[in-house]
């Protein structure tokens, strides 16, 4: 029995101004997989996850996540959101709340739980993500690789069906990319649907169903992690892949 | 002997202080005496004129006999600069106003008492503060707006501007980075037109044209023309300083926001405006100070604020030529409230401080 698709990518196409930075891409991700997009910077792998969830806005072509396609209407594109986590590179915690409040801050707003509720289930992830001590303390006063597994458990709390990473371990000193992995791969170990960009060839190898490897907008490579690393079959690849993996 | 070596020491210590304070270098010697001898002819001469020099009891003849500040005349005016033409059996109702005004604001210091319960104490304030200050019920004497005037007319017109026109701010701050063309165009021309225009203009309007356009037969009280006038004028600086803080705000903080589903409001009620309002509190303080003081242009309208009060206690015959002391006490009054703004709003930015991320 195969999975039911979560997301479905189909002909999309993406300028900015001129720049046509998304080129014809088609992209399709069951529920539970986990794929790893990676590519030369400025290859518009940011600009495809963020489409996934509408914070690019594309022109053409369709994207359906969780079977709602998103277009223009605002409900639409909310309701996605509510089920698609995001993790970004440079955490995006509000500084102004405790580090509990940036976990039930959604759950109570947007899935209207009750606080005591919402509070409950941020513990569960705190605890998951091991910082359950520092709920009462402010982001501001947290290290990077501590506030990144806040910005995960930030996103469990509204139990999300798919979860999207933008590079989200390359603003770490080295010292904290590991914790930060660490939890990434119990993810992955559950089951959650997850689209990873990372340069982290390591954790790809580990997790990844599928390597996507992104040039000047396009997809040019798609393969199991095997294959993909053992045998690229395209020069930019390769050529990618010997210059990431010195 | 103990005691004699302690003494040195400390001795010592003290002079340890003012030569790394005051006289480390030539030019800290030399600015430290320039200043000491500013502070002798400066303060010794206002105490003098003051304390020493000046009247308390007597009449404006006996006044100009002395060199110093005639008290006496602040004495005797001192009841007319602060309650003005207000009826002279019935001061007790703009007194009381006053001190349940300073007693609220001195109990909503703390943050920890902020709410809707607060919020509803205020409005209640005002309704009631309203109606005492008018009467016409409960047996009281109906007093028209005309005869309000003093320091009660003064904090009414700068507390309700600087209050309406926060949040009238934070929605022309909005509608000025919003991505509706139509309310973008009509947020930025409000705000250029009344910036481009001084207040006292806008006044004059209010006073003088506006009434020309009303239908005959409908009059609007001069006191709230020249409120929402001042309210309009205020708006939109505070739209401009809250801009800033809304532009000081990353991206990530809207893509963080967005990507968690919260819809428009939620996401500037929760996450951008707590902020933005934050970093902006110096700036909204300092234009708050300055609309206070701005509010005594009313007097050009002949709304009798503090400054006007002020002016006609100046010119009573019996008493001409003591502007000095009625300025001097003007100023110190108008000190004192923007002082204490400014030192709450530091108080406040410390307090609110999280660190940042
Ligand atoms: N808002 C924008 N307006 C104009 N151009 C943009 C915008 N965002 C991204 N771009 C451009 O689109 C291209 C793709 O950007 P994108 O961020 O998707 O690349 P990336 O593959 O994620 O690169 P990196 O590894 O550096 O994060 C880049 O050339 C970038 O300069
Ligand atoms: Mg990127």
């Amino acid at each position: 029995m195969t999975n039911p698709l979560v997301i479905s990518v189909k002909s999309l196409d993406k300028w900015f101004g001129k720049f046509h930075v998304l080129q014809n891409i088609n992209l399709e991700v069951t529920q539970g997989e986990k794929i790893v997009i990676c590519g030369p910077s400025g290859s518009g792998k940011s600009t495809l996850v963020r489409c996934l969830n509408r914070l690019e806005v594309h022109q053409k072509g369709t994207i359906v996540v969780n079977g709602i396609e998103l277009k223009d209407n605002v409900k639409n594109v909310d309701s996605v959101r509510a089920d698609v986590g995001m993790v970004f590179q440079h955490f995006n915690l509000f500084p102004h709340l405790t580090i509990l409040e940036n976990l039930t801050l959604a759950p109570i707003w947007v899935r209207k739980m009750n606080r005591k509720d919402a509070e409950e289930i941020a513990y569960h992830y705190l605890e998951r993500v091991q910082i359950q001590e520092q709920a009462m303390k402010f982001p501001g006063q947290l290290s990077g690789g501590q506030q990144q597994r806040v910005a995960i458990a930030r996103s469990l709390c509204m139990k999300p069906k798919i979860m999207l990473f933008d590079e989200p371990t390359s603003a770490l000193d080295p010292e904290m990319v590991k914790e930060v992995l660490e939890v990434m791969v119990d993810l992955a170990k559950e089951g959650m649907t997850m689209i990873v960009v990372t340069h982290e060839m390591g954790f790809a190898k580990e997790v990844a169903d599928r390597v996507i490897f992104m040039d000047y907008g396009k997809i040019i490579e798609e393969n199991e992690p095997g294959p993909f690393f053992s045998d690229p079959q395209h020069d930019r690849t390769k050529l990618f892949l010997s210059q990431i993996l010195i | 002997m103990e005691e004699n070596k302690e003494e040195k020491s400390r001795i010592k210590i003290i002079l340890k202080w003012l030569k790394d304070n005051l006289f480390y270098n030539p030019l800290s010697s030399f600015i430290t005496i320039l200043i000491i001898y500013g502070i002798i002819n400066i303060l010794i001469p206002s105490y003098q004129w003051l304390f020493v020099d000046s009247l308390l009891n007597g009449d404006a003849e006996a006044c100009r006999k002395v060199e110093g500040a005639c008290l006496a005349f602040l004495k005797e005016k001192t009841r007319y600069i602060l309650l003005g033409m207000y009826p002279q059996d019935e001061h007790w109702r703009p007194v009381l106003n006053v001190f349940i005004y300073l007693a609220l604001l001195v109990f909503s210091r703390d943050r920890s008492r902020w709410g809707k319960k607060l919020l509803g104490l205020w409005f209640f304030f005002g309704v009631f503060s309203f109606f005492l200050m008018r009467g016409g019920i409960f047996g009281l004497e109906f007093v028209e707006t005309d005869k309000w005037s003093g320091l009660p007319l003064t904090l009414m017109l700068a507390t309700v501007a600087i209050t309406v026109s926060y949040p009238l701010g934070i929605l022309l701050a909005l509608g000025r980075r919003s991505k509706m063309g139509v309310v973008r165009l009509l947020s930025i021309g409000y705000i250029e037109l009344i910036r481009g225009v001084p207040l006292i203009s806008i006044l004059f309007m209010s006073s003088v044209m506006f009434p020309l356009f009303l239908p005959k037969g409908i009059v609007i009280n001069k006191l709230l023309r020249a409120q929402v006038a001042i309210i309009m004028f205020i708006s939109a600086y505070m739209a401009e300083v809250i801009r800033g803080g809304l532009q000081a705000i990353p991206n990530g903080q809207y893509e963080a926001s967005d990507s968690l589903g919260l819809n428009y409001f939620q996401k500037m009620r929760l996450v951008i405006l707590p902020q933005a309002l934050k970093i902006v509190i110096p700036p909204t303080v300092n234009t708050s100070i300055s609309m206070f003081k701005d509010t005594s242009l009313v007097m050009i309208i002949a709304l009798q604020d503090m400054m006007y009060t002020a002016k006609g206690a100046m010119s009573d015959p019996h008493w001409l030529g003591f502007s000095v002391e009625a300025y001097i006490f003007m100023a110190v009054l108008y000190f004192c409230f923007c002082f204490s703004l400014g030192k709450y709003s530091r108080r406040l930015e410390k307090e609110l401080d999280t660190g940042l991320a």
